[in-house]
């Protein structure tokens, strides 16, 4: 029972540290900030895409690599058409109005952005409980609309990972160089 | 030191170091960075407060768990980051508008409060239907090449588009 929880504290502490610096990062990198998210939004400013592709790049081979040493085991999220297409437009709404996401949000409360701490983190709690007060009808329903699993592009074109990493690893790289 | 006092870095370091830091929390604590989960754990914590120990029996808090769990930590420590980054560098700034809204809708608080609130619910309702956010299925899915995660992914910034040439 006492190792449980230490166990239990020492994965706690790590999740906190990793935040720190995630949030750190997201703060030096512009991600915190209401103009800088609109401006992508807007086509004026690339900062959020070339932060988020430079990470994806970084991490999807990172990964991969890791994954074929067996050293650790990806969780990709279930999806489907009605899940995916429908609550990505929904959050695309919400994010162009609010002007943060959830984890930039938490980096804008740090930042000193009132609007973030007040009116956007109400916004988002009300938000995530009117979901789940919704959920019961949701769920057998819409969110099944062309349920496809935990696919990835991999299994999905019946391939080996990095005929799939590679290529993507290449377009993501051009596009970093033009959004410079 | 310089560096941990400028008031930017790279966008592409930025991303680098983020992607080295998934590596570091799939190889440390088996989990990809993410986020809006623990936004639902806390609406249902809050409601649970207040309305008492049914709540956590709704389908969906029993689905995710009302607890404080790694990812909870995750976003607790994303606003110390933020923090720490925004009084090292004097960025760190209390204020209700931003520039770029009151070039627009002007500097009055409340038309930016009530955005930001709509925009929150949209965001918050929105995440959890598409079950994750630009951290959980834009940069830790994608990497991961998960399908769920890239269709997000594309809608988030479609939607995104859409309305923000919309507003503006």
């Amino acid at each position: 029972m006492y190792k449980a929880n230490k166990k239990k504290n020492s994965r706690l502490i790590w999740g906190l540290v990793f935040g720190i610096i995630f949030g750190f990062l997201l703060q030096k990198g512009g991600a915190t900030k209401y103009d800088v998210i609109l401006g992508q939004l807007l086509l004026t400013d690339h900062t959020v895409l070339i932060i988020m592709l430079s990470a994806v790049l970084t991490g999807m081979i990172g990964l991969h690599a890791f994954k074929a040493f067996g050293l650790v085991k990806l969780t990709p999220k279930s999806g489907s058409i009605g899940q995916n297409i429908i609550g990505g437009l929904i959050f695309g709404v919400g994010f162009a109005l609010l002007g943060y996401c959830p984890g930039t949000i938490a980096g804008a409360i740090g930042n000193g952005y009132l609007d973030a701490l007040t009116g956007g983190l109400a916004g988002i709690l009300i938000g995530a409980g009117l979901y789940a007060v919704l959920y019961p009808r949701l769920r057998p329903k819409i969110l099944k609309v062309g349920n496809f699993g935990d696919l990835t592009l991999p299994r999905l074109f019946k391939v080996n990972d990095w005929v799939v990493v590679i290529p993507v690893a290449i377009f993501i790289f051009i596009l970093l160089l033009l959004l410079r | 030191m310089d560096i941990l006092t400028a008031v930017r870095w790279s966008p592409y370091l930025v991303g680098i170091g983020i992607g080295i830091l998934s590596w570091l929390t799939f190889l440390i604590s088996q989990k990809p960075l993410a986020c809006s989960t623990t936004f639902a754990k806390s609406s249902g914590i809050i409601e649970r407060a207040i309305r008492g120990r049914k709540v956590a029996d709704k389908p969906y808090y029993k689905e995710i768990k009302l607890d404080i769990d790694w990812q909870f930590m995750l976003v607790v420590g994303i606003i110390l980051g933020s923090l720490l980054s925004a009084l090292l560098s004097g960025d760190f700034k209390l204020e209700w508008v931003p520039s770029l809204w009151a070039g627009t809708f002007g500097s009055a608080i409340l038309p930016r409060f009530i955005g930001a609130l709509v925009g929150g619910i949209f965001l918050g309702f929105g995440a959890r239907w598409a079950d994750g956010c630009t951290s959980g299925h834009g940069i830790s899915g994608t990497m991961q090449l998960a399908v769920s995660s890239w269709i997000s992914a594309i809608f988030f910034f479609i939607g995104g588009i859409i309305t923000a040439q919309i507003i503006f």
